[in-house]
């Protein structure tokens, strides 16, 4: 009873003193909206309207049809016309353009006999995503108006594309943003949270108090927990209205693993604070956990091309286990029983930090 | 109603009783010797103070008393338990107010108050009432619902004073309470302290101010983390080996310059007009001597000998250190 007075009152005091912190009040709502938009808009890998020209030596009405065609798949936004493959060089030399398109003289007669390949594509190779483009466009199939020949030859593998047959990269980005952006602002808050009071001197007096230890520790937590689930909603709600990404699993789901997830990283976070000495060094180790966690989580690169020893790493950090949990439910629609792994990883990650950070905190000042 | 009786049982059972005792207290900080060896005896409903200039080791002994600060020798018992050991239990019973305020300045006095009386899990009905009597008598109902941060100096100190009593502790630590705060604040928080004194209070007080100090019922005079003396102020000017003589003279100046001369007297200290003038009792004819050097120097001066204050007993002390000295 005594002990719950007390969790109350630490947890009260948190939200009094967040809603009058006006910087960190915005950074809850702030954070996850900037970083939606930046990731969601900027950062985008399904690659339009790449900067092209073109050499048409055939100048034939199949030649004409064709260069048409790849101009209104939107992949590339043909530029100019230029009158030899050298001044395409050129152009792509000074970086005007990221795509050249050489149609030689013969071109109908090669597209008829079919015994070597018609047209040539320069590319910027220095970007491996253009060049993926390039590679997809060379798979364009040419339209014969003139003459209606069935498709000569067949691919040998057909591509079905589940879960987001429109190739969009928001699919992709936005579940695992909100891992991403979770593990930026709890982090933080949690890390900065017992260096501040020590700072301000707060802490002399709440030791001296019988509070205990993992009551200062669960009332320094929940109040996050809430604010995290708030971020959780926010995201998904704008992600579905500008992005058009939807939860396929279900909501309880995905509020579940969120909750897991943020109580591990303010476990986390307050361990970090127990470990530093200034509201700086606290930041420092926020963003030391965060850098690692957004490049190999699987975030920006799938897991599994990764080197084994940087699988290992990733298998230690939250973000890593989140990603796979929140992408399954929400891209998917998967359960969260088929999962259970990684969903006991998240706690078992809890578990240990946040034992760890009690054992560390020491009603002393020694 | 409970707690309170059982309280005041507690002081008349305890009135002579030694509440707080430390026997070779001492705590390092790496080769820094911040508490050297210190011994205490504090009795039952006493203002005990300790004197002596920033580092003389007074927050350190006193961070030791409450549990907060492990000793690196020596063992002190408060109400009986051990400080290494039940400090949590002690935590209970013992008030602290930090020297630098420690409330949360984002909060309101009010807010403050109702967080602390919650931390200490008084009963519901306890809190109200508590609350509503230290705003009454500390006079914060017209701060209520102002940020702790934006208070003045008075007023922070009369709300960590509040906060620290707030659990009707029996026990009251005050690190430099008064250091921050106006002559007429400080006297109203003096008077504060006589009233918890006479209520069954024990409370342990440092500060480095002579007058402050000399409002204490006891004090121990620390230097450099030893305890150089300590008993009433009283005994303290009885018990010191010098005798101090009051010189008014017409030119302070000159007689300070012709005293000074004379390596019989051990320190001179003007006071506007007038010299205290320190000599070893084992010097005889002290008085004497006085008169005659300035006599001598041509000085017009009165002598009479006077019985030594704090501050001459905390020079005599001080001083006769040999790292008094070399300091």
């Amino acid at each position: 009873m005594n002990s719950l007075i007390r969790i109350f009152a630490i947890m009260k005091k948190e939200f009094l003193q967040l809603s009058r912190d006006r910087l960190t009040f915005g950074m809850i709502v702030g954070i996850p909206l900037i970083q939606l938009m930046m990731f969601g808009y900027a950062i985008n890998t399904d690659v339009r309207n790449l900067s092209a020209a073109y050499v048409d030596e055939a100048d034939t009405h199949l030649s004409r049809q064709f260069v048409a065609d790849l101009g209104a798949s939107q992949v590339i936004n043909i530029k100019q016309r230029v009158a030899s493959v050298q001044e395409l060089e050129q152009l792509l030399d000074v970086g005007l353009i990221s795509i050249g398109i050489a149609v030689p003289d013969d071109f109908d007669r090669r597209v008829i006999e079919r015994d070597r390949q018609a047209v040539q594509l320069l590319v910027d190779g220095t970007d491996p995503i253009i060049l993926g483009v390039a590679q997809q466009l060379s798979a364009l199939p040419v339209r014969f108006d003139t003459q209606a020949l069935p498709s000569p030859s067949v691919n040998l593998m057909e591509v079905r594309n589940f879960y987001n047959p429109e190739r969009r990269t928001a699919v992709n980005i936005v579940p695992g943003l909100v891992g991403v952006i979770l593990t930026m602002t709890m982090v933080l808050f949690t890390a900065v949270a017992i260096v501040r009071e020590k700072e301000r001197g707060n802490l002399e007096l709440l030791i001296n108090t019988p509070i205990k230890t993992p009551e200062l520790m669960l009332g320094k937590i929940v109040p996050y927990i809430i604010i995290g689930l708030l971020q959780v909603v926010i995201i998904f709600t704008v992600g579905c209205y500008l992005f058009k990404v939807f939860i396929r699993g279900s909501e309880l789901d995905v509020l579940t693993v969120s909750l897991v997830f943020i109580a591990a990283n303010l476990s986390l976070g307050l361990l970090i604070s127990t470990l530093v000495q200034t509201q700086f060094q606290a930041m420092q180790a926020a963003f030391f956990v965060l850098l690692p966690s957004i490049l190999l989580s699987g975030f920006m690169f799938p897991f599994d091309g990764m080197p084994v020893f940087a699988q290992t790493i990733a298998e230690v950090l939250p973000l890593t286990h989140f990603n796979r949990l929140i992408r399954g439910i929400v891209l998917r629609g998967a359960d969260i029983d088929s999962m259970w792994e990684d969903l006991l990883a998240l706690g078992v990650f809890m578990l240990v930090a946040i034992t760890l950070a009690i054992a560390r905190f020491s009603k002393r000042l020694d | 109603m409970v707690c309170r009786c059982r309280q005041i049982l507690n002081n008349m059972k305890a009135a002579n009783d030694i509440v707080i005792s430390a026997t070779g207290l001492s705590r390092r900080f790496g080769s820094l010797v911040a508490v050297n060896n210190v011994d205490l005896q504090i009795p039952a409903g006493t203002i005990y103070g300790f004197l002596g200039p920033n580092g003389s080791g007074k927050s350190t002994t006193i961070r030791m008393l409450c549990g907060l600060l492990t000793p690196s020798a020596g063992s002190a018992t408060v109400m009986g338990l051990d400080t290494r050991k039940q400090s949590e239990v002690l935590k209970q019973k013992i008030g602290y107010m930090t020297q630098r305020f420690s409330l949360f300045e984002d909060l309101t006095v009010a807010e403050n108050l109702r967080f602390i009386s919650e931390v200490y899990a008084l009963s519901r009905k306890r809190r109200k009432t508590r609350v509503a009597q230290l705003i009454e008598e500390f006079n914060l109902s017209k701060q209520l619902k102002q940020r702790a941060g934006t208070l003045s100096g008075g007023q922070k100190q009369r709300l960590a004073l509040a906060v620290a009593i707030l659990h009707d502790p029996q026990i009251l630590f005050l690190d430099e309470p008064t250091s921050a705060v106006d002559p007429k604040n400080r006297r109203d928080f003096w008077e504060i302290l006589f009233d918890l004194a006479a209520q069954g209070t024990t409370i342990l007080v440092s500060t480095h101010y002579m007058d402050e100090a000399a409002r204490c019922h006891s004090l121990a005079i620390l230097d450099q983390g030893v305890k150089v003396a300590d008993g009433s102020p009283m005994q303290l000017g009885e018990s010191i080996s010098l005798n101090v003589f009051e010189v008014v003279a017409e030119d302070p100046n000159k007689a300070r310059i012709s005293l000074a001369q004379q390596q019989a007297i051990s320190s001179i200290t003007q006071l506007g007009v007038s010299l205290r003038v320190l000599i070893p009792k084992d010097v005889e004819g002290g008085l004497q001597l006085v008169t005659s050097t300035l006599a001598h120097a041509g000085v017009h001066a009165e002598v009479e000998k006077v019985f030594p204050d704090l501050e001459d007993v905390f020079v005599a002390v001080t001083e006769s250190r040999p790292e008094g000295i070399a300091a």
